[in-house]
């Protein structure tokens, strides 16, 4: 499992949204919803049982895939990943962050939107 | 003066997300802000009319968000995705001036306010 450290950039959170979601959308419709709002500009952190949506056979991969090909960034909580065993299933897509990265992207993005 | 964005996601009733969702921007009202409140998703719901909430021993929503025209409270918008997916229309809702807005303009809404509060 490699750690992935946020670069500070500016420009990349220019008008830039943080989404935050904390449901499984094997049961949830709420990380739907947040994609449907979810710019090319924007931040995604799954949190929660939303480290779910991360995992290779989640109902959303191929939309999570295709969005990160257009510029969205999405990132799972690495505790809360961890805490479910999931580590070695996730999208390659998807990068896993610390407390600390969460902190520092909240602080970078304009916006913090709550999907929960 | 900060722009505020209240956003209400929640059905009518079953959580009390929407009461104070309306709560919250009614007291916000009093600091002389630039407010607007977004329905989306489930909360699209609350904006039905003839609720007949008294059945179900609760005080109806539909009488609680007439409120925000007294308090002057006037960038009510709703996601119009959402109406679609339920089946609603314009006809069906309380605020004949509600403005519907398409996923990208929600984005852009968010994009430029001061501070989001999610309900």
């Amino acid at each position: 499992m490699t750690l992935w450290r946020i670069k500070i950039n500016s420009s990349v959170f220019n008008m830039a949204i943080l989404h935050t979601v904390n449901k499984s959308p094997f049961s949830d419709s709420t990380m739907n919803c947040c994609l449907a709002i979810c710019s090319d500009k924007d931040h995604v952190i799954l949190i929660e049982n939303g480290v779910l949506g991360a995992i290779n056979t989640s109902p959303l991969a191929s939309r999570i895939k295709n969005m990160v090909m257009s510029g969205t960034h999405f990132y799972a909580l690495e505790n809360d990943v961890i805490a479910r065993g999931i580590e070695s299933k996730l999208l390659d897509q998807i990068k896993l962050i610390n407390y600390q990265d969460f902190v520092r992207l909240s602080v970078e993005c304009n916006q913090i939107q709550s999907w929960y | 003066m900060r722009k505020i964005l209240f956003i209400s996601r929640k059905s009518p009733y079953g959580t009390s997300a929407p009461r104070e969702a309306l709560d919250a921007i009614l007291a916000a009202s009093a600091y002389d802000q630039d407010l607007s409140l977004l329905f989306m998703d489930d909360g699209v719901f609350q904006l039905i009319k003839n609720q007949r909430s008294k059945k179900i021993e609760q005080k109806s929503m539909e009488a609680s968000l007439q409120a925000l025209e007294l308090y002057g409270i006037d960038n009510i918008y709703c996601q119009e995705e959402s109406l679609v997916s339920r089946g609603l229309e314009n006809t069906d809702l309380i605020f004949d001036k509600i403005k519907l807005l398409n996923n990208q303009a929600i984005n852009d809404l968010m994009a430029n306010q001061d501070q989001l509060i999610s309900f």
